[in-house]
Order: structure tokens, then C-alpha cells, then sequence
């Protein structure tokens, strides 16, 4: 089959999944898509680890540098003008897309690892001392583990670990018994990137907010997904990465409730965040400047303006409506496999399909689907106490995102009956 | 496509995968490494027995992993018993030169070690695999060494 027939096929009436969304065009927005790998059509299965860039991104960045470049803040040039109002754009952008109350509150990063150390160092410095816990979860990334545990060792904060049950669901209660007077923030994802599980984060907020704790929300998995609405969570902070979300690498995003930001020392010093310097005192800008120590990721605010715009355009809705009919076809066509196990059944998910195979580790898996052209992530996806919590080692993950199509899970289930074939 | 990946999953390599041999601790070992490989979170400790003339006895290892390191390891364990230690690394070094070098030929036809090592040399095809290869090879480079852990970074 084509892939035009199984676009037809994917949008034929009835199929409510994917009937109000092209992802014929979708995919011609995506020039990486028609590349081979080893003579096939690639099949790009990780959107999760990186999402593709739609040719919206790509000209946007290339127009700046083209037409509109010079640093920004620091000129009367015009050069310079333009091009701050187009970064500052960017910002506004972002601001929209998460419904943040006002620009200010978006805070730029150099990925989201670099907000979680920020928040970490920064939120530690004003508010944390011994003795102090952080709440986080067994299904976090490293980003949101590593820096907390860098806290830790310096002041000597606990960490309490919100458990999960065998199918990757977060377990609430088990939460709220672990919030208690010493508990100064919570910090979990809103989206398992291994799992896929979707953490029930409003409640998550409203439990913490009935004790007065703030919560951080790691949205990385989520915002390529679900639609985000930071006031309407009342979420504390909420990160996320810019390459997964169809935009430029080299940019991350931390929102953080103005009076919080506020409260909050800077993070590295130098210029862009300072109003005035002396070798005596210098005083500090107001937030998000005061984060953003040395030149920011210009033209990288452009491109996440324009992935931001590309993914309005398509609706967050349709969006869902396709990945979600994606992961259940996957779903049922994998487990249609012989000795395959999907790892990760949460009530809610988002379109992140982990699993193991009885005789072949996800490493031989990866290698062998590669050869049929397909991507796919293999390993412990940057969550090992989560793999330990599961009792694996390792994990294959296919991540949908929105220009997958079932053939795609098609070619993926037929390499995998050839990995079955081959370790029996 | 299964045709090239026979190349890399070579029977021996699927049989050695499945059933590792000496995969066991032995009392009586007196080297110990852990190696660890962070892209894909596999471990392998290797326990190896070196008499007092430098001569290797044993070599057993302990852990779990992708076939190819599995496989590599079990290999390993047959091939260097008896060896001694500066034999034991030349093997090493023409084994990972075979694993990472291109045209490097069967070669030495009287090397019977490293003709029952050539099963591995499919992993040339497939860079991302050749640290599969050679964990358990740099793991008891350092247990030798008198080292105890080993990264494959
Ligand atoms: C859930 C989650 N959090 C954090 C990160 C870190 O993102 P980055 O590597 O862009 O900083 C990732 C992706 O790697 C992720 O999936």
C-alpha cells in the first residue's frame, strides 16, 4: 500500500480518528519525510525523543537570518529593534499557547534540562533548607531527578517519590499521603515520556494548592499533545522544550507565575540580565530578563513562534483526535506479535507506545527495525528508576506525533514479526 | 532485509546470546570489574581467576543485555582461558580492531581465537552496536587492570 492509499484509507468516513485531519499534507509540510534510510521510506517513530521540522519552522529561521538578524536588547540600530521585536514575539507566542497570564512570565532556556537546574538552583537558594522536601515521581525524567538530587547533596532537602502501580498509572493517594508540613514544592511531568502515562495533573495542583505548596509541571511529553492551559491548572511552573514540539533544538521554556519569579534570585550572571553594573553593586532586571544571563536563542524564539503557529493552525484537537486513533491501532496491531509486551496500559495516555519481546532485548530491536527504515527510541529513555520500578532493563518506545500514519505502524508490526523470526 | 541482519545475528551469536556460557561467579575469582554501558543501561560484571604467573584460569561474567553483548561476553570467557595477560590484551586489541576497522581481514588464520571472535565482525556495518561488542572486552581490560568500574563513554 502507498502511503497515499493509507492516508486515504486513515481519513475514510467513519474512521473519526483521523476524518478531520490531512495527514497527506501534513506530511508535505515535513521535508525530512521523504528521505530513505537503507533504501526505505524513513519511519520516524520518535517524536518523543525529537519531533521533525515542518518547513514553516525551517523558513522562519532561515528568513531571520536572512533578513532580520542582529543581537537583540542592545541596539538603537534598527537591525537590532526588528529583530528584538521578533524574539520578543516569540515570547508572546509562547505566552499564548500556554494562556500564561502575560509574556513576562515566560522565562527562555537553552533546553528544558537548563529550567529544571534553574528552578532547582534558584527556588533552593530562596526557599529551601534542610530537612525540606521535594516531592517528585517514579516516572520523571532524569532532568527533573538530577537537579533536585544536586540540591539535595548541597543543603541536605529530602526527596519523596510518588509510587506508580504496575500498569504506569500515577498514583494519587499515594501522593496526597506524602504531602505533609515540611513539603515545600512539588515537581512531577504531566506526561510519562516512556509511558505515555497522562498524570491527572490538575488534581495533582489542587491537592498540593489545598496545603499551600507550589507545584512544577514538566511538560515536555505534553504540550506536542494535549492542550495546555497554565491558568487554568493554576500550575506553579510549567516546562517545556522547544524541539519537541516541532520546533528548533537549542531552546527550552519555563513559565513561572510572575510573584513567584519574582521571589526567585537570578540564575548565571552576565549581561541581558542586569539594569545596572558597577564593580560595587549591580542591581538585577526584572523577571524573565533576570534569567536570561548572555545572549538568548534568537532566532531558535522565531522558530518555536513558527512550530507554535504551525501547531495552532492544525488544532490541538484534530491533533489528538489523530495520535490517539494512531496509538490504539498500534497498540492492537503490536500486540498482535509474538512474545511482544507492552509496557505501560495508564488509564489516560498520549501517543508513546513502549514494550519488550520475549526473546529479543530493545537494543537488537532497534537495530533490526532501523534496517526496515524505521525509528524507533531503545533503551532507558533518560528513566532509569522508572525501568527499575518496572523491572526492565530496557524498552522499545514508538512515539507518534502528527504526521505518523498507520501504514507507518504497519511497517513497524511487520519488522517486529521479522525480529520474532529471527531470535524465535 | 533479514539477509543483512544474518550478517550481524549470526547463528553463533543468537545460540551464545540465548545460552551464555560461564555466566556464573566463581569463588575462587580474584579480578572483578563492572562495566556499564549509559546509552543502553547494560551492565555485565566480569569475574576472572589470574594465577600467580599472570596466566587467566577463568573468566566468568554476570549480567544481562542486548544479544550482541551477551554473545561477546560468553565468547570472551571461551577464548581467554589459558591465556595470559599480555596475550589476552593483543586479543583485545585485534578484536576491536576487527569490530571498528574496515577491511580488516579474517587475517591470521593461525589466530584460532580471534577466528572464533570473527562471528562479531558484522558489527562494523552497524557502528552504534560496536560498544556492545567491546563492553565485556574493556570490562576485563579493567578488572586486569586491577580497576572496578568501566563506562563504555
Ligand atoms: C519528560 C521529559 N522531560 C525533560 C526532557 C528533557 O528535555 P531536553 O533534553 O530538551 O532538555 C525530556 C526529553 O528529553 C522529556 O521527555
Amino acid at each position: 500500500m502507498t502511503h497515499a492509499a493509507a492516508n486515504r484509507l486513515a481519513a475514510a468516513p467513519g474512521d473519526n480518528s483521523a476524518a478531520a485531519f490531512d495527514v497527506a499534507r501534513v506530511r508535505a509540510d515535513f521535508p525530512i519525510l521523504t528521505q530513505e534510510v537503507f533504501g526505505k521510506p524513513l519511519v520516524y517513530l520518535d517524536s518523543a525523543a525529537s519531533a521533525q521540522k515542518p518547513r514553516q519552522v525551517i523558513e522562519a529561521m532561515s528568513h531571520a537570518y536572512e533578513t532580520c538578524y542582529a543581537n537583540v536588547h542592545r541596539g538603537v540600530h534598527r537591525m537590532s529593534q526588528l529583530t528584538t521585536d521578533a524574539f520578543e514575539s516569540g515570547r508572546e507566542k509562547v505566552a499564548g499557547f500556554l494562556n500564561a497570564g502575560s509574556a513576562d512570565e515566560i522565562v527562555f532556556t537553552r533546553n528544558a534540562t537548563e529550567a529544571f537546574n534553574l528552578v532547582a538552583s534558584c527556588f533552593a537558594s530562596a526557599k529551601l533548607a534542610r530537612g525540606d522536601e521535594v516531592v517528585i515521581s517514579t516516572l520523571e525524567h532524569h532532568a527533573n531527578i538530577v537537579p533536585w538530587q544536586l540540591v539535595r547533596d548541597r543543603l541536605g532537602i529530602v526527596l519523596r517519590i510518588v509510587p506508580i502501580d504496575d500498569d504506569g498509572n500515577f498514583l494519587l493517594d499515594d501522593y496526597e499521603a506524602l504531602l505533609g508540613p515540611r513539603t515545600k514544592l512539588v515537581a512531577v511531568t504531566h506526561v510519562s515520556n516512556d509511558l505515555g502515562t497522562v498524570v491527572p495533573i490538575k488534581q495533582v495542583i489542587d491537592l498540593a494548592h489545598a496545603r499551600g505548596i507550589p507545584v512544577l509541571v514538566d511538560g515536555c511529553q505534553a504540550v506536542p499533545h494535549i492542550k495546555v492551559d497554565v491558568q487554568a491548572l493554576d500550575a506553579d511552573f510549567y516546562i517545556f522544550t522547544g524541539h519537541k514540539l516541532y520546533g528548533p533544538t537549542g531552546i527550552g521554556v519555563l513559565y513561572g507565575k510572575s510573584a513567584l519569579l519574582r521571589e526567585l534570585p537570578p540564575y548565571q550572571g552576565g549581561g541581558e540580565m542586569i539594569s545596572s553594573v558597577t564593580f560595587e553593586k549591580t542591581t538585577f532586571k526584572d523577571p524573565p530578563h533576570r534569567f536570561e544571563a548572555g545572549t538568548p536563542p534568537i532566532v531558535e524564539a522565531i522558530g518555536l513562534g513558527a512550530a507554535i503557529d504551525y501547531v495552532a493552525s492544525l488544532g490541538h484537537e484534530a491533533i489528538a483526535a489523530h495520535e490517539t486513533g494512531l496509538r490504539g491501532y498500534a497498540e492492537a496491531r503490536l500486540t498482535q506479535v509474538a512474545g511482544l509486551r507492552l509496557v505501560g496500559t495508564a488509564r489516560e495516555k498520549a501517543s508513546i507506545v513502549s514494550f519488550v519481546m520475549d526473546n529479543a532485548h530493545p537494543h537488537d530491536i532497534g537495530t533490526i527495525v532501523d534496517r526496515a527504515g524505521v525509528a524507533v527510541r531503545t533503551g532507558h529513555h533518560c528513566a532509569q528508576p522508572l525501568m527499575q520500578r518496572l523491572g526492565v532493563a530496557a524498552t522499545a518506545r514508538a512515539s507518534f506525533g502528527l504526521y505518523n500514519t498507520r501504514e507507518e505502524v504497519d511497517v513497524l508490526a511487520q519488522a517486529l514479526e521479522s525480529v520474532h523470526e529471527l531470535f524465535g | 532485509m533479514l539477509d543483512d541482519l544474518r550478517e550481524l545475528y549470526q547463528e553463533v551469536i543468537l545460540d551464545h546470546g540465548r545460552n551464555p556460557r560461564n555466566l556464573r561467579k566463581p569463588p575462587e575469582a580474584n579480578r572483578h570489574a563492572h562495566g556499564h554501558n549509559p546509552m543502553c543501561g547494560d551492565s555485565v560484571v566480569v569475574h576472572a581467576t589470574v594465577d600467580d604467573a599472570g596466566v587467566i584460569r577463568d573468566v566468568a561474567f554476570e549480567g544481562r543485555g542486548c544479544a550482541i553483548s551477551v554473545a561477546s561476553a560468553s565468547l570472551m570467557t571461551e577464548v581467554l582461558k589459558g591465556k595470559s595477560q599480555a596475550e589476552a590484551q593483543a586479543l583485545f586489541e585485534q578484536f576491536h580492531d576487527m569490530c571498528t576497522k574496515d577491511g580488516t581481514q579474517a587475517g591470521d588464520p593461525d589466530n584460532e581465537e580471534l577466528e572464533r571472535l570473527q562471528v562479531l565482525a558484522g558489527v562494523r556495518e552497524f557502528p552504534m552496536r560496536v560498544k556492545c561488542a567491546t563492553l565485556a572486552w574493556h570490562t576485563l581490560n579493567a578488572a586486569m587492570a586491577g580497576g572496578d568500574e568501566v563506562t563504555t563513554e
